[in-house]
This record gives C-alpha cells, sequence and structure tokens, in this order.
C-alpha cells in the first residue's frame, strides 16, 4: 500500500500542492486527472522523489520513502515518462537494461538475473524482436512500450506513469491501457497514472483522484468522482456524463450545439 | 574479444611501431621487434642494433611515443566522458575552456619555478588539474540547463572562459623572463616534453582518470535521459557527476600539462566511435580512449615529418584537420 499523507510542495514560494492524502493498494490503478496545471506532474514528481516536499510524507507498506536513498527508492518504484526527447542513438536493450540501475554493481556489469529481468520485461511488452533497434527509429507506440518494459525491469512494486497515452493514436492508448491493466493485476503493482483522456480515466482506473489548483477535490471509483456538475465546474465547460453501454462506467462528452467554454 | 576492441588494438599497435619507427633516422621495425624483445627477455641485441638506434629508440622516440599515446587516451577519453556529461557531442576539452585552464594552471606553476625542481614534475600537472575543474565548473553552471546543454551556450560559455584564462596566461607570459619560452609552444600546441620523466608523472594521472572513467560508463548512459529519469532510475546524480567531472578533468589537466594544448582529439574521435559503434558509454570511453591514442600518435608522426627536419606543433594538425569537422558536426547536429 502506497500512502501518500498531507503532501504540500513548494515552488519558490508559490505553492503547488496543498495537503494532498490518498493511497493506491497493490494491483489497483488510480488515475491523477484535473486541468492543466492542477499538479498532477509536481504530484508525480514528489512521489518519485525528484521533488522535495514542504510538508508530508510518503509511505509504501509503513516504510518512509524519504529515509531511503535514491537507488533504494528506485528499487521500491518506477516511473514511466511521456516519450519525448529520448537519446536516440541508444538500442532497445540498452535502455531496457537502464531500468536495472538499482541492482547493479559499480561497475554496470549486468549479471545473468539482469539479463533475465530485460529478456522478460521486452517478451511482456511484445518488443523483444525490437531489441537491436535504436530508439529513434521507432515509432512513438513502441518507444512508450519500450519504457514501459525499462519500468518492468526495474521490477518494483509501485509504477507511476505520467501520460502515457499523450502522443499515440487511438489503438496505440488503448493497447498501453490494456497491457498496463494486465500487468497491474499480474505483478500486483500499486499504480498511479495522470490522465487528460477522463474517459480513458473512467475506463482503465480503479479509481480516479481528481485534482484541482493543487488540491484533492474527490477520490474514488469513476461513478463517484466524474459527475456531470463537479466536472463542468472544475473544467469551465458545459459537459454531459452518460454511462459506458458495456462497462456501465461514466463517459464524459462535451454539450453539443453552442457549448462553449464559460469563459 | 569483441571486434570493435580488436580492431582498435591492432590499430593502436600499427600506429606505435610507425610512432618508433619512423624520424630522421628510420628504424626498421622487424629489427625493433628483435631488440625489443631480447632487451625484454634478457638475451644480447641483435647484431645490427647500433649504438645510435639504442640511444633514438630508448631515450628519445619511446618516451616520445608513450607520452603522445598517453595524451591522445585522455584527451579522448575524457572528451567521451564531457561530452556525455554536458549531453552535446560538442563538448571538447578544448572547446569548452579546460584546455585552456590546465594550461593557465601549467604556466602559473611554471612562473613559481616549479618545474626546476622533480617535486615540479608532480605539481605542474596538478595545479593544471585545480585550474582545469575550476573552468569546467564554471562552464558548466554557465551552460547547463538542467535537461541538456544547447549547442550555443556551451561554445559561448566556453569562448568566453578560455579567452580570460589565456588572457591570464598571456600576462603571465609577458611578465616574466627566460622561463616561460615553453608556454608558447604550448599555447601552439606544441611542447611535448622529452625524455622519461614526463611519462612517469602523467602515468597515474591517466590511470587514475580513465579507470574511474570507465567505471562512470553506465551511470553516463543513464545520465543521457536528463536528471529526472536518471534519479528515478536510482542513479545517485550528483555524485555521478562529480565523480566524472573529477576523473575527465585529471586525465586531460595531465595530458595537456606535458602535451600543450591540443585541440579537437576529444572532439572527433569520441565522435566517429558513436557513429561506428553505437552511444553505449561503457563502451565509448575504452573505444574512444584506444582511438584517441592511434589519431593522436599519427597526428604526431604526420606534424614531426611533414617539413622535416622542422617540427610541427602536433596541436596544430589536430586544429587544421579537427576544425572542419567541428563544424561538420555543428552543422549536422540539430540543437
Amino acid at each position: 500500500m502506497l500512502e501518500v499523507q498531507s503532501l504540500s510542495v513548494n515552488y519558490g514560494s508559490r505553492q503547488i500542492l496543498h495537503e494532498v492524502s490518498l493511497n493506491v493498494a497493490r494491483g489497483e490503478i488510480l488515475a491523477l486527472i484535473g486541468p492543466n496545471g492542477a499538479g498532477k506532474t509536481t504530484l508525480l514528481k514528489t512521489v518519485s522523489g525528484v521533488l522535495r516536499p514542504h510538508k508530508g510524507s510518503i509511505c509504501l507498506d509503513g516504510r518512509d520513502l524519504a529515509r531511503l536513498s535514491t537507488s533504494q527508492r528506485a528499487r521500491m518504484m518506477s516511473v514511466v515518462p511521456q516519450a519525448r526527447r529520448l537519446p536516440e542513438t541508444f538500442t532497445v536493450w540498452e535502455t531496457v537494461l537502464l531500468g536495472r540501475t538499482p541492482y547493479l554493481g559499480w561497475l554496470g556489469r549486468p549479471t545473468e538475473q539482469d539479463r533475465q529481468h530485460i529478456r522478460a520485461a521486452l517478451e511482456r511488452t511484445d518488443t523483444m524482436e525490437l531489441a537491436e533497434r535504436r530508439i529513434g527509429e521507432l515509432s512513438g507506440g513502441e518507444q512508450q512500450r519500450v519504457l514501459l518494459a525499462r519500468a518492468l525491469a526495474q521490477d518494483t512494486p509501485v509504477l507511476l506513469m505520467d501520460e502515457p497515452t499523450t502522443h499515440l493514436d487511438l489503438h496505440h492508448q488503448i493497447g498501453l491501457l490494456n497491457l498496463v491493466k494486465e500487468l497491474a493485476q499480474e505483478k500486483n503493482l500499486a499504480t498511479i497514472m495522470a490522465l487528460h483522456d477522463l474517459n480513458l480515466a473512467s475506463v482503465y482506473a480503479d479509481r480516479v483522484a481528481l485534482l484541482v489548483n493543487g488540491k484533492l477535490d474527490g477520490i474514488g471509483a469513476p461513478k463517484d468522482v466524474l459527475t456531470e456538475a463537479r466536472l463542468s465546474e472544475v473544467y469551465r465547460l458545459p459537459l454531459h456524463v452518460i454511462n459506458h453501454p458495456d462497462l456501465g462506467v461514466p463517459l464524459i462528452l462535451p454539450e453539443g450545439q453552442g457549448g462553449r467554454p464559460v469563459a | 574479444m569483441q571486434r570493435p576492441f580488436l580492431l582498435n588494438f591492432i590499430l593502436l599497435a600499427a600506429a606505435l611501431v610507425l610512432s618508433v619507427a619512423v624520424g630522421a633516422v628510420f628504424v626498421p621495425p622487424d629489427l625493433l621487434a628483435r631488440a625489443l624483445l631480447a632487451r625484454g627477455m634478457g638475451f644480447a641485441a641483435p647484431v645490427e642494433w647500433t649504438k645510435t638506434f639504442e640511444a633514438i629508440v630508448f631515450k628519445i622516440r619511446l618516451p616520445h611515443t608513450a607520452l603522445i599515446a598517453l595524451s591522445g587516451m585522455a584527451l579522448a577519453g575524457s572528451g567521451a566522458a564531457y561530452q556525455g556529461l554536458f549531453r552535446n557531442p560538442l563538448a571538447d576539452p578544448y572547446l569548452i575552456g579546460v584546455a585552456s585552464g590546465a594550461s593557465l594552471g601549467a604556466v602559473m606553476a611554471m612562473s613559481l619555478g616549479w618545474s626546476a625542481s622533480s617535486l615540479g614534475m608532480f605539481a605542474i600537472p596538478a595545479a593544471a588539474f585545480i585550474a582545469s575543474l575550476l573552468t569546467v565548473a564554471i562552464v558548466y553552471t554557465l551552460a547547463y540547463s538542467g535537461r541538456s546543454t544547447p549547442n550555443t551556450t556551451l561554445i559561448l560559455a566556453g569562448v568566453a572562459v578560455s579567452s580570460f584564462t589565456t588572457a591570464l596566461t598571456s600576462f603571465l607570459m609577458l611578465r616574466s623572463q627566460g622561463e616561460l619560452h615553453r608556454a608558447i609552444a604550448w599555447l601552439m600546441g606544441g611542447g611535448v616534453l622529452s625524455g622519461w620523466p614526463p611519462v612517469w608523472s602523467v602515468l597515474p594521472y591517466v590511470v587514475i582518470g580513465l579507470g574511474a572513467l570507465f567505471s562512470m560508463g553506465h551511470a553516463l548512459n543513464v545520465l543521457q535521459f536528463g536528471e529526472e529519469q536518471a534519479q528515478q532510475l536510482g542513479l545517485a546524480v550528483g555524485r555521478s557527476r562529480i565523480i566524472i567531472i573529477l576523473a575527465a578533468s585529471l586525465a586531460t589537466a595531465a595530458a595537456i600539462a606535458f602535451s600543450g594544448v591540443i585541440g579537437f582529439i576529444g572532439l572527433i574521435v569520441p565522435h566517429v566511435a558513436r557513429i561506428l559503434w553505437g552511444s553505449d558509454y561503457r563502451r565509448l570511453i575504452p573505444l574512444s580512449t584506444l582511438g584517441g591514442a592511434t589519431v593522436l600518435l599519427l597526428a604526431d608522426l604526420f606534424a614531426r615529418t611533414v617539413m622535416a627536419p622542422q617540427e610541427l606543433p602536433v596541436g596544430m594538425i589536430t586544429a587544421l584537420a579537427g576544425a572542419p569537422f567541428f563544424l561538420w558536426v555543428l552543422k549536422t547536429t540539430d540543437r
């Protein structure tokens, strides 16, 4: 269980997150949603240890992560960043190997066990046949799968993802999220995923957390958080919420005919 | 052994033999090999092996070759490391101002008269090391923006810092008499010291510096994905950076203190190695090190023979070949 308790983060004198508390169980996917600038990325960066919280704590199974070294922390959680500006000349194998960083000795030589983890991660993400290719030659969808493979090779109980579907077409968005859903269950991963697409969040997340202006506005099952009234206000836009014909989860649609932002 | 390494060892061996064999007096390589073998095994030298050969080879050419090879290793190996650190393929020790910083340190040490003592043999590279650390720290602070280093900022910061340190070096040279004629040769990229003492004093610095860099290959790979991802992957970013800067500057400073300001080796060799064998720094740094020795030996051979008996500074040759190469890299990297 990953527990975030009253987390506050400042950039200089500006407070970005105010007293955010939430938790994610093993095997569960929590989607972070909210308008631009709500603090989704800041929350992920703080949980992953890149930013220091001004107040509050992050614990995994009762252990305070602030007490861990960078390398110990990297054995607890892996991060799938957006596939942007990757060093293009690295091969897929070399990239996924970097997931083993917290386990390697000081010369950085991978052991047979490390290689097995890499192979398993490549197979699971269907990128084995790309192993010798350079990442600069791959499509956006393939790059995102390679970054997921790198996170799997890191072999952590917690997985953080920052807008993993942003530059992908619908086919690749669904493919990636299906894979994440399977992995979360199969490897019992506590997963936090920042998502812009409310419908994908609704379909794939077990729970969603709505961030507004750095505060947690609501957290719970999609049908409890993604309500017409709340979302219309938060996104400053008249919205319709209907039920998914098969899954029953809420789907969010912009209001037709003259549905303009309530500036 | 992996093929790129084997190829580089063969090329280096050929360059070493050429460098010892060719000069005002030609020493036939087969005779050279037999004489070296005999000496190594404790046999008597072959009959054709004259006293002249003995003196030329053991007193002049071997130490010269060793020093050039060590300098080429240090410059190319640390060039590859600086490029990884700055995440920019143009980060050459010369272009980022480390070289002029190192020469300022060395000239300062000489102007204090340290070179006369045998202690000076160790003090000069130490002074060059400290000065080059200061320069690289300044350039890094000016140019690094957190994610990567834009070409323009890197080069402008390097130019500004080198102009400043070069001005200080010139000032020191104007103020002093006699002692510093070597500094002039230095700044021209020549002034390789002769005899064995400089080889012995440069060796530990290069071994320690390059040895540390060889161990940082994986860390450099991780750093290519940016500071944030490096940290999330479990790398102690700050500590790794400091080790890389210290190690690369140590090797560079030692090379420059005894061989002069030699530019572009640290740019050309890693760049070609990257194109041929990829950008995995665990291989790139050792391959650049081997290639650097080969290329600098060949440049030095050219400098010694092209206008014989006049010897040109080797840095002049590397700059003549390297500057157009630099422009080509600048044109083809789109940042």
